[in-house]
């Protein structure tokens, strides 16, 4: 089991050093440069700008700068919000897009699993087909149709909630961005639950279980659920990692200051070492949290040694 | 085995089981009766697909529905028709006093549930156990039926036993709580056959001591022959023949009992050369008009593919399901002189 954590742990470094490589390349391909704006600078600004970030140094020498940051977890300062180190951006934003996410998360299994397991249970019922027609649209809406639908419906018209903006939590400010979040999570979960319990409820075990004389609800707690779920928790640990480290669209359209946000600002600021910042934070915690979805599936399923 | 003074433990009538399926109604059980005597042991052969599985999961209302569905019979049971009970009475027949071994011991035990738990959710819902007393009937019945260690074992998971360990498992939870029925559908179907001859013993010493009575379910006539009293052949959801166990095997009144009889490998017979009845059972969701066995019978004439056979009482507790079934019962007599 030791041997098992440090090996995946060892494999995720050449991943991290694939990921920023490729990052930096791409925005090293991409023309133009973070000081490129408006306005034309004056060779002489423009000198000074580059020898100042070290831009006119060998390409070998930069890079190579960028892989020490790394390294030592530390990205240097952001290009654009000066005086600001790449670290301190993170954190402010991380607090911000982990509530966020955690709640989309939290909601996205509660409902998830729920219904599906009901789906499965009263297979073919109006409750089965109504969720899996839902399910369907939740996995073919966009978030960013989503998004502005719900504000319209219980902002702008109802005025239950407000359209935008943060306010921390717990807060009404969350709801919508949580539940337009969640939306696609849960349609994937409540599908992942039902067709898992389905084919857990035809097994022999469960005969066997029934044939105890447990009631049906028994049944379903004590025997069913566990390997029902299984397939749920190879998909939430990766969407976990993926919730909680900023979620591009929806901080846009909520006009949240988390990871995703500050994401899209680096990009068009071409704020390079926030960029390679948040982009090796997300990559290591999404390796992390399939590491820890393996370790889980041994505690879950007792047949699986490492 | 002489049944006087004791009553029927079980006493099945017309019993129909249906599958509504896309591709019909499948009439796995199609009207079948049977009698059980306390203590005496019911064997039910016949190939796969026959209906045995269904006839006793519905012994149990255990079958799916839907797609499932008993449509018509009485199945009582000690006194009482199990298909008039309530969901919850049934519940309390599970397990307590009709109890079921599977077919398949590596998929029958839950996989993710220490064994401990499993023996000891039985007798903790039925006889009211505390968790102490519980996990000591289960180390006790898990010695009972013959698990070396099993006071250390007892906490393992169904992977870590093997195929045989486990099927004494299931045994064990089986019997737990001392059933009056016990029902097992091929319990060593899916082991060597080393350890069937064990299973069989087992089933067969515990069945002595507590009095039991056992439906045992298989498709092989071998396997039954020691351990039955009586004998029911099933065939496309029907009860084809009916007799006590020596009866059939000697004169047999049905030409797929003959067939099946045949096919049974003979440890005398130099050649060792196995007869198959040819074909294949047919579709049960559309059966001909006649007898569902004639496509495959060497007896079979005109009538038995136009006219439903009539279920012939041959002695007071033989009966078989044949247009010609004296001429077969006679034609069987005569060659068990001749023999
Ligand atoms: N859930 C189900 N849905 C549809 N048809 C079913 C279902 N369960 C059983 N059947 C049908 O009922 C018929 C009898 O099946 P059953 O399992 O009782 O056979 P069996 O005699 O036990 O055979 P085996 O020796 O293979 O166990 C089969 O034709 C089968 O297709
Ligand atoms: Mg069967």
């Amino acid at each position: 089991m030791l041997r098992f954590i440090i090996r995946r742990i060892v494999v995720i470094i050449p991943m991290l050093f694939i990921v920023v490589s490729l990052t930096w390349g791409l925005i090293r391909l991409a023309p133009g440069n973070f000081y490129t704006g408006e306005k034309k600078l004056t060779p002489a600004i423009e000198k000074n700008l580059r020898e100042k970030y070290g831009l006119n140094r060998p390409w070998y020498v930069q890079y190579g700068k960028v892989l020490w940051n790394i390294a030592r977890f530390d990205f240097g300062n952001s290009l654009k919000y000066e005086g600001q180190s790449v670290n301190q951006i993170l954190f402010r934003g991380l607090p911000v897009s982990a509530t966020l996410g955690l709640s989309a998360y939290l909601l996205a299994l509660f409902v998830g699993i729920t219904t599906g397991t009901l789906a499965a249970l009263k297979q073919n019922s109006w409750i089965d087909y109504a969720s899996m027609v839902l399910a369907m649209i939740g996995i073919s809406i966009p978030n960013f149709v989503l998004g502005p639908l719900l504000v319209l419906i219980f902002a702008l018209n109802l005025f239950w909630l407000p359209p935008a903006l943060w306010n921390g939590f717990p807060s009404k400010s969350i709801v919508l961005p949580a539940l337009t979040l969640s939306a696609i999570y849960i349609a994937y979960i409540a599908r992942l639950t039902r067709s898992g319990m389905l084919e857990v409820m035809r097994s022999d075990y469960i005969r066997t279980a029934r044939a105890k004389g447990l009631s049906e609800t028994q049944v379903v707690f004590r025997h069913a659920l566990r390997g029902g779920l299984l397939p749920v928790v190879s998909f939430s640990g990766p969407a976990l990692a993926f919730l909680i480290t900023g979620t591009v669209v929806v901080e846009r359209v909520f006009a949240l200051p988390g990871l995703g946000n500050y994401f899209i600002n680096a990009c068009f600021n071409r704020d390079e070492p926030l960029i390679i910042g948040i982009v090796a934070f997300i990559a290591v915690t999404v390796l992390g949290f399939n590491l820890l979805v393996d370790i889980s599936y041994g505690f879950i399923d007792p047949r699986i040694r490492y | 085995m002489t049944d006087s003074g004791h009553g029927n433990l079980l006493s099945v009538t017309d019993l129909r089981t249906y599958f509504e399926t896309e591709d019909g109604t499948v009439k796995a059980v199609d009207g079948i009766s049977f009698e059980l005597k306390q203590g005496e042991t019911l064997g039910i052969v016949g190939e796969s697909g026959s209906g045995k599985s269904v006839a006793n999961l519905s012994l149990m209302r255990l079958i799916p529905n839907p797609p499932g569905k008993i449509v018509s019979g009485s199945i009582v049971f000690a006194g009482r028709d199990v298909l008039k009970l309530s969901p919850r009475e049934v519940r309390k027949l599970r397990g307590k006093r009709i109890a079921m071994i599977f077919q398949d011991p590596m998929t029958s035990l839950n996989p993710f549930m220490r064994v401990s738990k499993q023996l000891m959710e039985v007798t903790r819902l039925h006889l009211g156990h505390t968790k102490k007393q519980a996990r000591e009937h289960a180390i006790k019945m898990l010695e009972h039926v013959g698990i070396p260690d099993a006071r250390s074992r007892v906490d393992s998971y169904p992977h870590e036993f093997s195929g045989g360990m486990r099927q004494r498992v299931m045994i064990a939870m089986a019997l737990s709580c001392r059933p009056e029925l016990l029902i097992a559908d091929e319990p060593t179907t899916a082991l060597d056959v080393t350890i069937q001859a064990q299973i069989l013993e087992l089933i067969n010493s515990l069945k002595a001591e507590t009095g039991a009575s056992v439906i045992l379910i298989t498709h092989d006539l071998g396997v039954v022959a020691g351990m039955t009293d009586h004998i029911i052949v099933m065939y496309a959801g029907k009860v084809f023949e009916q007799a006590t166990t020596t009866e059939l095997f000697e004169r047999p009144g049905n030409p797929y009992t003959c067939g099946l009889l045949r096919s049974v490998p003979d440890p005398t017979d130099e050649q060792g050369k196995l007869y198959q009845i040819p074909g294949l059972p047919p579709d049960l969701a559309h059966l001909p008009p006649g007898c569902p066995f004639a496509p495959r019978c060497e007896r079979a004439e005109e009538i038995c593919r136009r006219e439903f056979p009539p279920y012939v009482q041959l002695t007071r507790e033989h009966y078989s399901l044949c247009h010609f079934a004296s001429d077969v019962y006679t034609k069987s007599q005569a060659q068990e002189g001749n023999r």
